[in-house]
């Protein structure tokens, strides 16, 4: 760990605060992608059996 | 020769962006990962800002992502407007998030990193306010489309407020240089070697910055994808419940 001196509170919350929402933003994307590919499939798969 | 408007058509486009995205999206977190790495635990404090210089490896490339993403909304609107490819504008309205977001790090860091060397969280000032307004933006642009039903109409008016909220963008970008004044410094690295940075600091810095421009074309791409599935899941839905 990097001695961050007296602003070390300033910078370990901006790193975490930006990581924080840059995960959200992935994760929420990878969870609608997965979503959506499953409901597509699934209205595809409908599709199919009913003609 | 290939065309470009051939990845205007959906099939191609999933394709195509299929193909390539493993290889964005590894170099995105490789570059991401590295930049953020290197600038953290292998660079030295600065003899006037501290430790806080290190803030400068996310919030310079959210700052840039926030302007750029606008723009990129802007001429995916345009070519909607122009030439009505449904692709381009899906791939707006997936930018949309993505800018918004990053703009939200740019406000949030750079407010974390005033309070110490500005003594003060928030000033309004030009370029300050402008990312404000530019947040602000981003929000109702999100709203637009989830407010209105039919995807072409919600499509026109969101270009529309994709052209004026450019203005904000672009003043984002040079409100510095407008104004001359306000406590925001101006750029923090120019092509002219006018704003020289020390190396220690500069490619680190540009690292992060390639991260962010391949992190925000991944996220773009997966998100422009989800999108024209769900408008495939859509009619799909209208075309059982007619019959």
């Amino acid at each position: 760990m990097p001695d961050l001196g007296k602003y070390a509170v300033t910078v370990l919350s901006a790193y975490g605060a930006a990581i924080t929402l840059i995960v959200a933003l992935v994760v929420w994307t990878l969870w609608r992608g997965a979503r959506m590919r499953r409901l597509l499939r699934e209205a595809e798969a409908r599709r199919a059996r009913n003609g | 020769m290939t065309s470009i408007w051939e990845y205007a058509n959906p099939k191609k486009f999933m394709q195509t962006s299929g193909r390539f995205l493993p290889w964005i999206a590894g170099l995105a977190a490789l570059c991401m990962v590295g930049g953020l790495i290197w600038g953290f635990f292998f660079t030295p404090n600065d003899y006037k800002q501290g430790s806080t210089v290190k803030i400068l490896f996310i919030h310079v490339p959210s700052a840039m992502i926030a302007i750029n993403g606008w723009g990129m909304m802007l001429v995916a609107s345009l070519i909607w407007v122009v030439r009505r490819h449904h692709v381009s504008a899906l791939a707006a309205k997936a930018a949309a998030p993505v800018g918004m977001v990053m703009t939200l790090v740019a406000l949030i860091t750079g407010a974390i990193w005033g309070e110490p060397m500005w003594g003060t969280w928030w000033a309004w000032d030009p370029r300050l306010t402008s990312f404000l307004i530019l947040f602000l933006f981003y929000l109702g642009y999100i709203a637009l489309w989830q407010a209105i039903d039919n995807p072409d109409t919600a499509a026109d008016l969101t270009s529309v407020l994709c052209m004026v909220g450019s203005v904000f963008a672009f003043l984002s970008r040079f409100a510095v240089d407008f104004w001359n004044q306000g406590l925001h410094q101006g750029a923090s690295i120019s092509l002219d070697g006018r704003d020289d940075m020390a190396n220690v600091f500069l490619f680190p810095l540009l690292t992060c910055m390639l991260g962010w421009v391949l992190f925000f074309l991944t996220l773009v791409l997966l998100r422009t994808r989800t999108e024209i599935r769900a408008r495939r899941l859509k009619a799909l839905i209208a075309r059982e419940r007619m019959g």
